[in-house]
């Protein structure tokens, strides 16, 4: 007797599960007023230093702001971004080379939302697994520091890609590392036609009030475009 | 090795599929992964070996089909397989595009389904070959 295999055609995504719950996620946040920003990098590239600054410029600007910051063990970042007074929680991971929907959505409780302007995601150091998964961001950020090498962007196509932004660190340290700032933006172009491209130091400075802008400017776009189109409804 | 998380979710997914569709042991599944997905074809093989232990996924065959990217040149309005992944560009005009048609794929397209013990089948309407379509 032949057994012939019934056959469920079924053409569906296999994070279903995580792409689903992000998607209620964006929506809430969309909701809620909240711009949620991922921020993704190899590790080392300057993601906790730019997030303090950020989240110290933003405070100081009157927005109300929050971050979630993973890391595989330790709570050394979480507690280097809660000096600038912004509430800040720790996902520790344990292991698990980036984050899911599920972990931020369980790292939130107890937040009042809707008081929230702007909550940030610091993902796992890591370019190539957060690139798979959905967050339910609004803006995904791609950051390479000049100390990297201008190739990062070829190296890791597939996550640059996914980027909405990109963003280089550390420039205060270009010279030193003959840093060639026409072949990275090429290259960052190359994989990633049209994108965005911001250069900052956090330690001088340079390029925040550029970065500062692009995200209130983001923001704005958001927030006002939902509350159009929820008036139109 | 974000591969093992992947197939665990491909799993639970195949898993709950069989559930209910009355199931059975799954003997194949076939999978597309874009080139763009981020997921390394030999590591998700080995990490569904482990993730589907156990399960009534344990030896089923894992098919996959690489999808390679295409993009849309808005200048030729047509649709290109991209060759080189580190130039987003159209091959026939140079034009950058980002308009990523296919590439992306990381997707379940099918499962096959075995009765559990052909033994009790009730008969010739089991020999038959059925198909179920569930779309989702």
């Amino acid at each position: 007797m032949s057994h012939v295999p019934r056959i469920l055609e079924v053409r569906t995504k296999i994070l279903k599960k995580n792409d689903e719950l992000a998607r209620q996620m964006r929506q809430e946040f969309l909701r809620l007023g909240v711009s949620v920003v991922n921020l993704v990098s190899s590790p080392g590239t300057g993601k906790t230093e730019l997030l303090q600054r950020t989240l110290h410029v933003l405070l100081q600007r009157g927005f109300s702001v929050a971050a979630v910051v993973g890391d595989l063990e330790t709570d050394n970042d979480a507690r280097r971004l809660a000096r600038s007074g912004a509430p800040v929680r720790q996902i520790q991971t344990h292991g698990c080379c980036h984050l899911e929907a599920h972990m931020v959505k369980q790292h939130l409780q107890g937040w009042n939302l809707s008081e929230i302007s702007f909550l940030f995601i610091e993902n796992i150091g890591n370019l190539v697994c957060p690139a798979s998964w959905d967050l339910g961001e609004s803006l995904r950020v791609a950051l390479m520091s000049v100390t990297e090498g201008e190739d990062k962007p070829l190296k890791y196509p597939g996550l640059f890609n996914t980027a909405d932004v990109v963003v280089i660190t550390k420039t205060d340290l270009a010279q030193a590392c003959e840093f060639d700032r026409q072949r990275a933006l090429q290259n960052i172009r190359a994989v990633r036609p049209g994108v965005p491209v911001l250069e900052t130091s956090a330690r001088s400075g340079e390029g925040i009030p550029q970065w500062i802008e692009f995200l209130c400017q983001h923001h704005h776009r958001c927030h006002c475009s939902h509350l159009a189109s929820a008036r139109k409804s | 090795m974000h591969e093992l998380s992947v197939a665990y979710h491909l799993v639970q997914l195949v898993t709950q599929l069989a559930s209910q569709h009355g199931g059975g042991t799954v003997v194949a599944l076939h999978v597309r992964l874009g080139v763009l997905c981020c997921v390394h074809r030999e590591a998700l093989e080995f990490c569904y070996e482990l993730a589907a232990q156990g399960t009534c996924a344990e030896n089923a065959r894992l098919i996959i089909e690489e999808v390679p990217v295409e993009v849309y040149c808005s200048e030729c309005q047509q649709q290109f397989q991209l060759q080189n992944i580190q130039k987003f560009s159209c091959p026939r005009c140079g034009k950058p595009t980002a308009d990523i048609r296919r590439g992306k794929e990381l997707e379940l397209v099918s499962v096959e389904l075995e009765d559990q013990d052909p033994l009790e089948s009730k008969g010739d309407e089991e020999d038959s070959q059925t198909q179920q379509r569930v779309f989702s």
